[in-house]
C-alpha cells in the first residue's frame, strides 16, 4: 500500500465546509439504534466547540428509505425534502448537515437533478405551495455530519482524553473504516477523499491516534442494502454480504470498527450475532465479537463522555474490551441502568458470542 | 443454534485462483485444441441436440474452466458424436477428438 | 531544393519523414522536447506480433535522420503566421522561419491512476504496459521482481479506453495486441506462470495478429476471460485481487495475483495539442488532432503548411506510423513542386 498515493487523491477530492451555523437534520433510525450518536454530535458541535447547530421538531423523514424500497416516487421524496429545505428557510440558514448518509445522498442527488432540470425544481415548488403553503431557497452547502466531524477531528484531538491507542502496547489500534455507500458512490466529488479511497472516516482515526486498516472487502455494501433486509425473502443477501466483510477484515485483526451510516453500525453490530449462533463464529479476541461504533461515539470517548451516557449498553458486540484497551473506566454495574441509575433489567445474553 | 429464517448464501461467484485445474491441463496436453476455442458459438448454434437438450460444446470447456467439471461432464453426455461443430469450427478444432478426450479424462472418477 | 521543412517531435514518426525529405533534397529539422530520439517505441522492449528488438526499428531510423538539424531538449515557444510563412519561435530562443511544419506530436500514455478503482499509484503491485516494458528492458523493478513461476499476473485491457468517464471513448488499437505481447514475454520468462488477460472485446486487426492470439492460447495456455475489471484490492500479503465479471459464464470472478498490469491506452499528446491550439488547428471529438478528413486525407491538417503523421492524428501501430510519415513527406513534396510551378 502506498500511502502517498492516496494523499493525493485525497487531495483531489475535499470540499468547502462552512465553520459555522448549521440547519441539523436527524436520521428516522438512528436515535433508536445509536441513541447516543446524535445527542453527541450537537454535545460537541454546540458546547465543546461552541459552534450554532440549530435544530426543529418540525422535520420528517427525507422520504430515504421508501425511496430508495421503490415505494414512493422521486416526485414525493422531493416534496417532502422540499419541506425540510422550507423550514431551513424560515429558520434563517443556509447551511444544511443531514445525519442520515442516505438523506445525505438524496439530498444530493435531488439538489443535483434541479440544478439539471430546473423545470422539475419549479413545479415541486409549486407541489410544496399547495401541500402546506411553504416556500425554500437550497441550501448553499450541504454536508453529512461526519464532514463536520472530520472538520473539527483536530479541535477533538486537542480536547482528547484518550486517544485511540492500544494502554499496554502504547501500538496504535487497528481500526476499520466502513463509509456508508451513500456517501460519496454516487457523487463522489461530494465526499470528502472521493469514493474510491474515502478519507472522512480514516482522517478522524489518524487525528485520533488509531490505523486504519485496509482489507479487499474495504469498499463492499455492510449488506444492510434497503431491500435485501426489509424483504425478508432477502435477508440472507444481507447477512451474506456482511459475513463476506467479516471474513475479508477477519486476518488484519481490528480492535473496532468505525461507520458514518445509519444502517451499517447496525448491521455491522448485530450480524456478528447471527454469525456467532449460525456459524459459531467470532471475529474478536477472546470470543467477543469486533466493537463497531458510530464516529460520534468515537468522538465522545475520544473527549471522555461515559461509555453508558454515549449509549454503548445498546450494542450487540461488548464494548468493554476495546475500552479497557484504551484504559476508559467504566462501572460494569451500571451498563444497562436507566436515567437516574433506575433499573432497566437486563437483555439475554448470546450463546456463542461472549458478551456481558 | 438459532434458527433465523435466513442464513448465509453460499457466493456465486467463481475464484480462478482456487481452482483445481489438473485434469484442464491433462486435456490440454492431450488435445491441445481445447485451448483454442474462441467461444463464437458456432458449435452450439449448430448442434442438433442443443435445442433439446442445451448441450454446448463452448459452454463444456467454458465449465471445464471454470470449475464446474460435473456440469460440463454432464452437459457432454448428450452429445451425439454426428461431428457437425467438428465441419463448422472456424479455428479447424477437432472436435470430435475433444469430446472424446474429455470423455475419458473427466469420467475417471466416475463424476 | 532547399526549402525547410519543421518536424515537431522526434519520434518514430518525425525521424521517418526526415529521412524521407532528406533523401527528397530538403532540410528537415527535427525539434523534440526530450533529451533523446526515438519517443515512445524507443522505450519498449520488443515489438509485436514478430518480437522484433524496438531498438531494431528505431536505430536504423534515427541514423537516417542523421543529415537533418536536430534539436533535442527543445519546445515550441510560439508560432507566427507570416504572409506564406511560419516564424516558429523555439525555447531555445532559436527562430525558424519555413512554408511547412509537419507535427509528429504522437500520443501519451493515459495517466492510469484516473482509474481509481485500479489502485494505480497505491497498491504496490499495480503496474502499467509501460512500466513492464521498462522492467523487460531493464530488469529493475522490485514489483515485478516478486513474480515467481507458480504465480499469477493479470493484464486488464483497456485501461482509459473505450472509456466515456475517463473521457478516453476511442480504441487504443494496440494494447490488445500489446497484452497479448507482454504476456507471451511473461511466459517465455516464467513457464509455470498463470497468466489472464481480462478483455471488453480483444480486436486483433493488424497483420499477424490473430495467429499471434492464438499461439498465445495454445502454445503460452494464456487464459482470455471477458469481462473488465471492475475493482482491485490488496490482501494481506501485499497480492491484488481483482473482481470482474466472466460475461460468458454470466458469473462474478476473483482471482488473487502476484502482478497485474494495466494496458494504459493512448491520449493525444497534450505537448501536440497545445502546439496546434498556437495556431487554431481543430481538435478532433476523440481529443487528437483533426484531419483535413479520416479517409483520404489523414495527413493533412486544415490549415495551409500544416501536416500530420502518426499518433497525433489517433491510434497507431508502428508500421502505420512509418508508413504515414512517408506519406506526408511526399504529400509535402508534392505541395512544394506544385507551389513551384
Amino acid at each position: 500500500m502506498i500511502y502517498q498515493g492516496k494523499q493525493k487523491i485525497w487531495q483531489d477530492y475535499q470540499k468547502e465546509i462552512p465553520d459555522d451555523h448549521w440547519f441539523y437534520v436527524r436520521s428516522c433510525i438512528r436515535q433508536n439504534f445509536f441513541p447516543g450518536s446524535e445527542r453527541m454530535f450537537l454535545e460537541i458541535c454546540r458546547n465543546r466547540l461552541g459552534k450554532d447547530f440549530y435544530e426543529t421538531e418540525h422535520h420528517t423523514t427525507c422520504g430515504g428509505i421508501a425511496y430508495h424500497c421503490d415505494t414512493l416516487p422521486q416526485e414525493t421524496a422531493m416534496t417532502i425534502v422540499a419541506r425540510q429545505f422550507a423550514l431551513m428557510t424560515e429558520a434563517g440558514y443556509k447551511n444544511y448537515v443531514a445525519s442520515c448518509i442516505t438523506s445525505f445522498g438524496n439530498y444530493s442527488e435531488i439538489m443535483e437533478t434541479w440544478r439539471e432540470f430546473p423545470e422539475l425544481e419549479t413545479r415541486i415548488r409549486e407541489m410544496l405551495w399547495k401541500a402546506c403553503r411553504k416556500e425554500f431557497q437550497v441550501p448553499e452547502h450541504l454536508a453529512h455530519s461526519s464532514d463536520l466531524i472530520y472538520k473539527f477531528r483536530n479541535q477533538i484531538a486537542e480536547k482528547a482524553e484518550f486517544h485511540l491507542v492500544n494502554k499496554e502496547t502504547g501500538e496504535p489500534l487497528r481500526v476499520v473504516e466502513h463509509i456508508g455507500c451513500h456517501y460519496a458512490k454516487m457523487f463522489p466529488s461530494k465526499g470528502i477523499g472521493g469514493a474510491e479511497y474515502p478519507y472522512v472516516l480514516a482522517g478522524m482515526i489518524e487525528s485520533w491516534g488509531g490505523e486504519v486498516i485496509d482489507y479487499p472487502e474495504r469498499r463492499h455494501c455492510c449488506g444492510y442494502g434497503f431491500r435485501q433486509y426489509h424483504v425478508k425473502a432477502n435477508r440472507g443477501y444481507s447477512l451474506s454480504n456482511t459475513y463476506k466483510k467479516f471474513e475479508s477484515m477477519e486476518p488484519y485483526k481490528p480492535d473496532m470498527i468505525i461507520t458514518n451510516c445509519p444502517g451499517c453500525p447496525y448491521f455491522l453490530d448485530r450480524w456478528q450475532y447471527v454469525i456467532a449462533e449460525t456459524e459459531g463464529k467470532t471475529y474478536g479476541q477472546n470470543g467477543f465479537g469486533i466493537p463497531v461504533l458510530t464516529y460520534e461515539e468515537v468522538a465522545g470517548l475520544v473527549l471522555g463522555y461515559d461509555p453508558w451516557d454515549l449509549g454503548l449498553q445498546l450494542h450487540q458486540v461488548a464494548v468493554e474490551p476495546l475500552l479497557d484497551k484504551i484504559g476508559i473506566e467504566y462501572r460494569p454495574e451500571d451498563k444497562y441502568k436507566g436515567l437516574n441509575k433506575k433499573d432497566i433489567l437486563r437483555p439475554g445474553l448470546p450463546e456463542h458470542m461472549k458478551c456481558f | 443454534m438459532s434458527i433465523f429464517g435466513f442464513k448465509i448464501s453460499p457466493s456465486s461467484a467463481i475464484n480462478l485462483s482456487e481452482l483445481d485445474t489438473r485434469r484442464w491441463d491433462e486435456l490440454c496436453r492431450k488435445a491441445p485444441d481445447a485451448r483454442r476455442c474462441m467461444a463464437c458459438g458456432s458449435c452450439s448454434a449448430t448442434c442438433p441436440a442443443a435445442q433439446f437438450s442445451g448441450m454446448s460444446l463452448r459452454k463444456v470447456l467454458l465449465d471445464l474452466q471454470r470449475g464446474r467439471e460435473k456440469e460440463a461432464y454432464r452437459m457432454m453426455s448428450n452429445c451425439m458424436l454426428c461431428g457437425k461443430c467438428l465441419m463448422v469450427c472456424p479455428r479447424g478444432i477437432n472436435t470430435r477428438e475433444l469430446i472424446l478426450k474429455i470423455s475419458q479424462i473427466y469420467k475417471e472418477e466416475d463424476r | 531544393m532547399n526549402e525547410i521543412i519543421l518536424i515537431v517531435g522526434g519520434g518514430i514518426a518525425g525521424l521517418e519523414a526526415a529521412g524521407k525529405l532528406l533523401q527528397l533534397g530538403y532540410t528537415p529539422i527535427i525539434v523534440e522536447k526530450g533529451d533523446r530520439l526515438g519517443g515512445n517505441v524507443a522505450r519498449w522492449h520488443r515489438l509485436f506480433p514478430d518480437m522484433t528488438p524496438a531498438s531494431e526499428v528505431v536505430d536504423p531510423l534515427i541514423e537516417n535522420a542523421k543529415g537533418a538539424n536536430i534539436f533535442l531538449n527543445t519546445e515550441i515557444s510560439f508560432i507566427n503566421r507570416l504572409k506564406d510563412k511560419y516564424n516558429v519561435m523555439l525555447s531555445s530562443g532559436i527562430s525558424i522561419i519555413c512554408r511547412y511544419i509537419l507535427l509528429t506530436t504522437g500520443f501519451e500514455l493515459f495517466d492510469a491512476r484516473k482509474k481509481e478503482e485500479y489502485g494505480y499509484g497505491i497498491y504496490d503491485q499495480v503496474i502499467t504496459n509501460s512500466d513492464l516494458e521498462a522492467w523487460f528492458n531493464t530488469g529493475a523493478d522490485p514489483r515485478v521482481g516478486k513474480v515467481h513461476d507458480g504465480g499469477a499476473v493479470g493484464f486488464v485491457h483497456c485501461v482509459g479506453s473505450r472509456d466515456e468517464k475517463a473521457l478516453n471513448p476511442q480504441c487504443s488499437k494496440v494494447c490488445c495486441i500489446t497484452a497479448i505481447k507482454q504476456a507471451i514475454e511473461m511466459k517465455e520468462r516464467y513457464p509455470d506462470l498463470q497468466v489472464y488477460c481480462f478483455y471488453m472485446d480483444l480486436r486483433l486487426f493488424g497483420k499477424k495478429y490473430e495467429d499471434f492470439y492464438a499461439k498465445a492460447q495454445k502454445d503460452y495456455g494464456i487464459r482470455f476471460i471477458r469481462g473488465r475489471v471492475s475493482e482491485v484490492c490488496e490482501n494481506i500479503e501485499g497480492k491484488v485481487i481483482i473482481k470482474a465479471e466472466d460475461t460468458l459464464s454470466g458469473k462474478p470472478v476473483r482471482v488473487t495475483l502476484d502482478l497485474l498490469v494495466l494496458m494504459a491506452g493512448m491520449k493525444c499528446n497534450q505537448d501536440g495539442a497545445k502546439i496546434g491550439n498556437m495556431i487554431y488547428l481543430p481538435i478532433d471529438t476523440d481529443g487528437f488532432l483533426q484531419s483535413k478528413d479520416n479517409i483520404s486525407r489523414i495527413n493533412t491538417s486544415p490549415t495551409r503548411g500544416f501536416y500530420y503523421a502518426g499518433a497525433c492524428t489517433g491510434p497507431k501501430t508502428v508500421p502505420e506510423t512509418l508508413a504515414e510519415a512517408r506519406a506526408a513527406a511526399l504529400e509535402i513534396h508534392t505541395d512544394i513542386i506544385n507551389s513551384r510551378k
